[in-house]
């Protein structure tokens, strides 16, 4: 590709918002002050279960100041992400199901008094046992959670067996079994929650909130309260991070609407950093059991994959988590045989959802490690086992997903070879050691969360008699770029300079529906819209500049805000001359496009989780210092090789890329969602450890770009996928530096002094779970493999 | 109860009739509507608040204005002279080291802290400077690599700045 096919794409661009957010002129949704606004604030439950006999809010309506309160009785009608789980309310009303779990609500005119008002609400409490772990939700006795689900506790149970595990396990040379578990973490935003809902005399509600679902808030509050969509308007305010953490409509975006509802006045909430350790919907905590049948040369026979899951006290996105634990082990390496077993619990905690990697990272932190070990035992290099049998592009897998493009082997390759990894491995003095994992991610769910046939993304585009191109779209930017990607699209198809685009993003009111900012499908699916939208309106403007330059319209060309003749540059018009032109010949000048994922589904239950248009690939190399001493891991290096298409704009995959590293860092060394005594243990930022500019290695990042066949410009994903090889190429570092294995994240040092001490007694030298719960999971589902998967 | 303070801000001064017990965040933000100066606890813990007095890098959720009455506060917004963007505000937009930005202010105004006293950090002494500013999305590495290029370009462009008007 020489640098010049394209003018936009590729160049290494500022964000179009960066100048915004480095002089504080962007407003976020806690910026926003109107006139006669009230201050809200949520009164969480005290129990981590408990029966909500009586609510009296008496005595806080009489304090001075105070204009409304609300509990749930107000705010009856269940919602919930999903269609098949509706189990939340704007506040609690039957009970409170974990620690801070909202149950009502105050409307004051400043913070303090709200504040001092929850302390007058009286509630009596009727406290039911607690659940606060795998074990307990699945073996204790007495009321659950909730009263639907899959039995007691369970909210979901899955059992899916794809081709001959049994046939494959009985062929195999050597088969491991392993267990493995994956902590609870959150996505710690740096930027609270924050909602402004303001209901005015005309009976119209609007919603300023730092969401990262906009379309999906509004469908949750026109249903809670009462109000046809027509009536509703939802703003995403620019979100200060988001990583899947904003992806629910929340409680307190429903009881601010309310408020404004009751009260006739603007209501804003801004959760305290406590409350937002509560919303949650962070990283499920997953305990694992795998066993795997491997060929002498490392070809995998058969593979059985079983996940508990710790889901909190909602569904949330739970049941697709469940669902993702189990999808893509299949999509890296050659798999021609797989059993899948997953349940989800139920438990007094706050509700676990969709973080970056969605279900995802846990699994594959657990195949990485196996591999590690069964390479070991076959006396086969970590890269020999990868690399001989990864998947075949333009095939499928054995659970029917689709393969389009894909080029892990060269970033196998690449970040191999840019870290020396062969050279270094098992070769390095001890207490230092690297480590390999791979992985694929989605680019955008092939499905909509509620069904429809509708598109999943719309981008309009409208044109002044200027030259100036206003862009509509309702994707939300949480700091990804997706506003930046939307503007070079255009301005790519469209000839123009990225200062010449407006958009407007986000506002349901105003902008055609995306469905969000979630499953790694922005990119992808609204650049395919926006390239349909302006390669409709270039086809207007080069015809009208053909015919008065009286030249045939595939002679022209747009770039640089001109319309020119290909072979004769002079021949040209000014990019807003030929607006005018065109506008005369054909009207006023605006256009939409769409994108629809294609159908990619197959006929069994669970099909709708793991397809997507097409998979990105990452690889990575850790590097590690250990100390034997202190047991502390000290990462000195990362390098990642990350397929992502095509890079619309390398900065930002670099950025992406450079965060995700981060993220997984974090995970794999020191965050975790901790509960004493039925609550948690460290709801703040200081005690909630996560990684400094001190703690965060360098980190080398290697854009591999094979153009996929399906992206806008041949892109796939970049913002989710860099994260999942990070956990376990830090384990197996760990083991090659000290030769334990910590079968668990986070690996902090007690974990490594424990296996050095375990190592020094002659023992196993290896800390994590035993095993998984002895449960009877149903008989499977039995489907067919894909015909063109991989065969034993 | 209330009291009048009196606050210099960004080259200005301002009085402000305000209640006793609010934060020098709360007091910038909501009585001042310097809203670029953030939030993220609003109990010292990430730095996303900071804002330099007299050119050191204070936590304006753990301040009180009472205790900075007419010393020099600079927020976000005070960066930027005459519509000018500072060296720091350029590189940060042009390597992408604000991704959400909803740390960049505070870290930004630290960074300036740095350079200040020091115009030719080591990225050791930037990471030492920058370690009590959690940033979520970009890694720091963005973060590390605008400092260094905004403190380069500082270095360049002292001199001339000098003679400028």
């Amino acid at each position: 590709m020489s640098d010049n096919e394209f003018a936009i794409i590729g160049k290494p661009l500022p964000k179009v918002d960066a100048l915004g957010k480095v002089t504080g002129e962007t407003k976020y949704a806690d910026d926003l002050f109107l006139p006669r606004m009230l201050y809200a604030k949520l009164l969480g439950c005290h129990y981590p279960h408990a029966r909500l006999k009586h609510i009296s809010a008496a005595r806080a309506e009489a304090l001075p100041g105070v204009v409304a309160v609300i509990t749930g009785a107000d705010l009856p009608v269940k919602y919930g992400i999903l269609p098949s789980s509706q189990d939340e309310t704007g506040l609690s009303g039957d009970k409170g199901r974990f620690v801070g779990d909202p149950i009502a609500a105050v409307a004051a005119v400043d913070e303090e008094t709200a504040e001092r008002a929850l302390e007058l609400i009286e509630v009596e409490y009727a406290p039911l046992p607690a659940y606060l772990s795998i074990e307990e939700a699945l073996t204790k006795g007495g009321e659950p959670v909730h009263d639907y689900g899959d039995q007691g506790n369970i909210h979901k149970l899955v059992s899916l067996e794809f081709g001959d595990p049994e046939t494959g396990l009985a062929q195999a040379d050597y088969v491991r079994e392993d267990a493995f578990f994956y902590q609870g973490n959150t996505h710690l935003p740096m930027e609270q929650h924050a909602a402004l809902a303001q209901y005015t005399a005309d009976g119209k509600l609007t919603l300023w909130s730092s969401t990262q679902t906009p379309h999906y808030v509004h469908r949750a509050l026109s249903r809670t309260l009462g109000l046809p969509l027509s009536r509703i308007r939802v703003i995403a305010t620019p979100v200060g991070g988001g990583f899947g953490g904003k992806s629910d409509p929340f409680g307190h975006e429903i009881a601010v609407a309310k408020l404004a509802m009751i009260t006739g006045r603007p209501v804003k909430i801004t959760l305290t950093r406590e409350e937002v350790f509560y919303a949650h919907r962070g990283r499920h905590p997953v305990l694992m059991w795998v066993k795997t049948g491997v060929r002498k040369d490392g070809a995998i026979t058969a593979m059985h994959f079983k996940t508990f899951l710790d889901g909190g006290a909602y569904g949330s996105y739970g049941v697709a988590s469940t669902y993702y634990t189990g999808a893509l082990q299949t999509v890296t390496y050659k798999i021609p045989a797989y059993k899948f077993e997953g349940l989800r619990l139920f438990t007094n905690k706050p509700p676990c959802g969709p973080k970056r990697g969605h279900g995802t990272p846990q699994p594959r932190f657990a195949l990485e490690i196996q591999l590690d070990k069964i390479a070991e035992a076959l006396g086969l290099s970590p890269v020999d086992i990868r690399r001989k049998f990864l998947v075949d592009e333009n095939s499928y897998t054995v659970n029917h997903l689709r393969i389009t493009s894909c080029a892990l082997g060269e970033c196998i390759d690449k970040a191999a070879a840019a870290s020396g990894f062969l050279q270094k491995h098992r070769k390095l003095p001890f207490g230092k050691g690297v480590g390999l994992a791979c992985s694929s991610y989605l680019t955008g769910a092939g499905l909509p969360i509620y069904w429809n046939n509708m598109p999943h993304t719309s981008v309009q585009i409208k044109i002044d008699r200027g030259g100036g191109v206003t862009v509509l779209c309702g994707e939300t930017d949480i700091g990804q770029g997706s506003d930046s990607v939307l503007a070079y699209t255009v301005a790519e198809v469209l000839g123009v300079n990225v200062s010449d685009i407006q958009l407007v993003t986000s506002d349901t009111d105003l902008t055609p529906i995306d469905l969000g900012s979630y499953s790694s499908r922005v990119t992808f699916m609204m650049g395919n819209a926006a390239i349909e939208a302006a390669q409709k309106l270039r086809k207007l403007i080069l015809e009208a500049t053909a015919e008065k330059l009286e030249l045939p319209a595939d002679a022209l060309t747009a770039r640089g805000n001109r319309i020119y003749n290909v072979d004769n540059e002079r021949q040209s018009l000014s990019f807003a001359e030929a607006v005018q032109i065109a506008e005369a010949k054909h009207g006023a000048l605006g256009a939409m496009g769409s994108y629809t994922p294609p159908k990619l589904a197959r006929p069994f239950r669970g099909s709708g989780v793991g397809p997507s248009p097409a998979y990105s690939y990452s690889a990575c190399v850790a590097q590690v210092d250990v100390d034997p001493e202190t047991g502390e891991v000290k990462v000195v290096k990362v390098w990642i090789a990350h397929d992502c298409g095509r890079a619309i704009n390398p900065l930002l995959v670099q950025g992406q890329t450079e965060g995700s590293v981060y993220m997984g860092l974090g995970e794999a060394l020191m965050e975790e969602q901790e509960f004493r005594r039925n609550q948690h243990k460290i709801p703040s930022m200081l005690e909630y450890k996560s990684p400094t500019t001190l703690e965060t290695p360098e980190i080398e990042t290697i854009i591999v770009e094979r153009p996929d066949p399906g992206g806008p410009f041949g892109a796939k994903e970049a913002g989710q996928g860099p994260l999942l090889p990070v956990p376990p190429a830090v384990a197996n570092a760990v083991y090659d530096a000290v030769g334990v294995r910590i079968d668990e994240i986070p690996i902090t040092p007690d974990k490594v002094l424990k296996a050095l001490g375990y190592k020094a007694e002659g023992k196993e030298p290896r800390v994590g779970p035993k095993g998984v719960p002895a449960f009877e999971f149903p008989d499977p589902i039995h489907v067919e493999p894909h015909p063109q998967a991989p065969r034993l | 109860m209330k009291q009048l303070i009196h606050l210099r801000v960004n080259g200005e001064k301002h009085e402000v009739w305000t209640s006793v017990h609010k934060t020098l965040l709360e007091v910038l933000r909501e009585d001042l509507q310097l809203t670029g100066v953030k939030h993220g606890c609003e109990l010292g813990e990430c730095g996303t608040c900071t804002v330099l007095v007299d050119g050191e890098p204070v936590l304006s959720c753990l301040a009180l204005p009472i205790e900075v009455q007419d010393r020099e506060i600079l927020t976000v917004e005070g960066l930027a002279q005459q519509g000018r963007p500072h060296p720091l505000q350029t590189a940060f937009a042009e390597l992408g080291a604000a991704q959400c930005g909803y740390c960049t202010p505070g870290i930004l105004v630290t960074a300036k802290a740095l350079l200040d006293h020091n115009p030719n950090p080591t990225r050791d002494a930037i990471r030492e400077a920058l370690a009590g500013n959690l940033c979520r999305c970009t890694g720091y590495t963005k973060i590390l690599q605008a400092v260094e290029l905004a403190a380069e370009r500082m270095r360049v462009q002292a001199p001339a700045a000098r003679y400028e008007r």
